[in-house]
């Protein structure tokens, strides 16, 4: 019997063609026999210390907060290898897809980041690589996709629907149906059918884990808040999950709130609340009464998603994690307000987390302790911001 | 007796096997597609299948996925996809039709409500592309309560303790799933599979349809031959009625002919 249920409360399962069943079958073996397997723990850790760079630093941003009743504390997941906490996961996917015997690597990818580590992991460990992107995103994130290509990964633009992530993962749901025998459906966040919330989770975990250790160490106890961006969900629910019981801490998810929540141009599900099934997983999606899925907005191609990971839905709807939204505006506002004061540039998605961070900074009467995770850098942004910004 | 039990018997009498053509309903528009599905009765086809447009129909290849856009451009609605089987069902009463769609169109409806809306429109059958036996529990039940036939696919990489799940709760008949991927006739059906149709008929299933990637009357002969009572072809079929309505007649008439 499995340790996980495929469900958390109503949300999650597996919403797939019966013929993706053995293979999603196949990866919950593989996973949860690594979890209980020393050495699989042991050549993980080397990677995820001497590849990715871990442990992060995490570091406390006296020039940013606007409030001196309010400490920010930043978790540095923009200083792993890559760019961005999606190479964690993606290391310990690398090592299961040579467990599982395959050679090869499917996967999806919304800003690129989720691209660039599987690329890399990929050529590291001797896989070969396709990478669905939407071509909408192809575009705003042309350094990612050039990356991918120098590391050896093909690069499938989709132009299908929005062209952007949504679109990305059916590809990559359509290809990984044809190919399950020799491929991996190597997917980047906490959503999609059982096995993935769970086992993307598990992996993240280490964010959490390290800045629980490291708040302990800096201040002698943990924050009040713990903050991070969410698109489908990782870096979210790897913060998380190792304060999930810790009661004192607030949980604060941060959707894009896109041109605002009232112009239906956004890509926040959580706030709509409205429970569909798409991508193998029942969770809160974007969709018409008739239950068409409908395209998300976002100017951060990382959070331009019209679900959720079904973890997020339950957290939201128990109550244990609140989740707020944050426009594009703000957003923007956030990531230049970081580079000024500390001479950090973050990714726009964690620039969302920033910004409900500064606000909620700015307006606080009490003292107050914020761990942010920054979950990338902004590298890749810097199109987007030149474009807002006239200069190309 | 339903309407798929009633055509099986028939056929089998007289030593045929079924040929089901697929379209998407409202593709290209309400109208045409109402044409093209008479078109399709008028040619032969014993029963059809048609698919409900949704916008991410993640187990459809580009040709129906296509289709599917057309649709949905052209602004049909589960309620006027309903509607249109109706007016179908209404001209030709014996016949068995199959209704494939995804599952957030059955959820956003409401389960039970869903299935019943089906029924009130003279649908036979539903296939739900995403829903494997795993989650079939709420469909399942939903659909007999309706009074409408579950239909599941069996893939060729199914184990025995799927299959036998399959053949359980299928009702109508079985999609048999002739290769990995999605549909389209870009990949072809794959080869005759054998050993999965007899694992089936082991456990008494209702009749066994192949689909995925037929497109010749030779694909239709050798499903038959290897022991399947009928054949679907969606993605030939889609792209003969882009053709024209002589393509779509010429076509479905010819597939009949081949399970004869
Ligand atoms: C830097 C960064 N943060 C956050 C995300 C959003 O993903 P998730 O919600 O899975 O953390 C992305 C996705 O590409 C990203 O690149």
């Amino acid at each position: 019997m499995s340790r996980f249920s495929p469900y958390f409360g109503e949300f999650g399962g597996t919403y797939v063609p019966e013929i993706l069943v053995p293979a999603l079958d196949q990866l919950t073996e593989a996973f949860e026999s690594a979890l209980d397997d020393p050495e699989f723990h042991q050549e993980l850790g080397k990677l995820l210390k001497h590849y990715a760079g871990r442990p992060t630093p995490l570091f406390e941003a006296t020039h940013l907060s606007p409030n001196p009743l309010v400490r920010i504390f930043l978790k540095r997941e923009d200083l792993v290898h890559g760019g961005a906490h999606k190479t964690n996961q993606v290391l310990a996917q690398g090592l299961l897809t040579q467990r599982m015997g395959k050679k090869e690597i499917i996967a999806e990818t919304g800003a690129g980041q989720h691209g660039v580590a599987t690329a890399m992991v990929a050529a590291m460990l001797g896989l070969k690589a396709r990478i669905y992107m939407g071509a909408k995103d192809c575009e705003r994130q042309q350094p990612n996709v050039y990356r991918m290509k120098l590391m050896g990964a093909e690069v499938i633009p989709v132009h299908s629907g929005s062209g952007t992530l949504k679109d990305a993962v059916n590809e990559a749901l359509r290809d990984w149906a044809a190919n399950y025998d020799s491929a991996h459906y190597l997917l980047g966040t906490a959503a999609g059918p059982h096995p993935f919330p769970h086992l993307v989770r598990e992996f993240q975990r280490i964010i959490g884990k390290e800045a629980k250790a490291q708040m302990l160490e800096a201040i002698g106890r943990l924050p009040d808040a713990a903050i991070a961006c969410v698109g489908g969900g990782s870096n979210a629910i790897g913060l998380f999950a190792d304060f999930i019981e810790e009661k004192d801490v607030e949980l604060v998810g941060v959707e894009p709130g896109g041109e605002g929540l009232d112009t239906g141009k956004h890509g926040a599900p959580i706030h709509l609340a409205r429970t569909g099934i798409l991508h193998g997983m029942k969770s809160y999606l974007m969709q018409d009464s008739d239950g068409q899925v409908e395209e998300s907005h976002s100017i951060s191609a990382g959070l331009d998603y019209p679900a959720v990971g079904p973890q997020h839905a339950y957290l939201a709807q128990t109550g244990r994690a609140q989740y707020v939204a944050v426009t594009d505006d703000e957003a923007i506002e956030a990531f230049k307000t970081l580079c000024r004061a500390e001479g950090i540039i973050p990714a726009i998605e964690s620039s969302h987390a920033l910004a409900y961070a500064l606000k909620r900074a700015a307006e606080a009467t009490k003292e107050e302790v914020l761990l942010v995770n920054l979950s990338g850098r902004g590298d890749k942004d810097l199109n987007t911001i030149m474009t807002l910004e006239g200069l190309q | 007796m339903s309407l798929y039990n009633a055509l099986f018997a028939r056929l089998k009498a007289n030593n045929e096997g079924a040929f089901i053509p697929f379209l998407t309903l409202g593709d290209p528009d309400l109208e045409t597609s109402f044409e093209h599905l008479c078109l399709m009765v008028e040619n032969g086809a014993d029963a059809l299948e048609l698919g409900m447009p949704f916008s991410d129909p993640v187990a459809d290849g580009p040709t129906i996925q296509a289709a599917t856009l057309r649709a949905l451009g052209a602004g049909t609605t589960p309620t006027k996809a309903l509607a249109l089987i109706r007016r179908l069902k209404d001209k030709y009463p014996q016949l068995p039709v199959g209704l494939l769609t995804y599952a957030n169109l059955v959820f956003a409806a409401g389960i039970d409500q869903f299935y019943q809306d089906a029924k009130a429109a003279g649908v036979d059958s539903v296939l739900v592309a995403d829903v494997p036996i795993k989650e079939s529990a709420p469909f399942v039940a939903a659909a007999k309560a309706a009074g409408v036939a579950p239909v599941m696919i069996a893939p060729p990489n199914a184990s025995e303790a799927t299959l036998k799940a399959v053949a359980e709760l299928s009702e109508g008949y079985v999609y048999l799933v002739s290769r990995a991927g999605v549909t389209g006739t870009e990949t072809a059906a794959g080869k005759p599979l054998g050993h999965i149709i007899d694992t089936l008929k082991r456990f008494e299933s209702a009749p066994v349809v192949l689909g995925f990637g037929i497109g010749e009357p030779s694909q239709v002969r050798a499903a038959l031959a290897a022991g399947c009572d009928g054949a679907i072809s969606g993605s030939a079929t889609v792209k003969a009625a882009e053709r024209s309505p002589q393509a779509l007649a010429r076509f479905v008439e010819g597939m009949k002919a081949a399970s004869r």
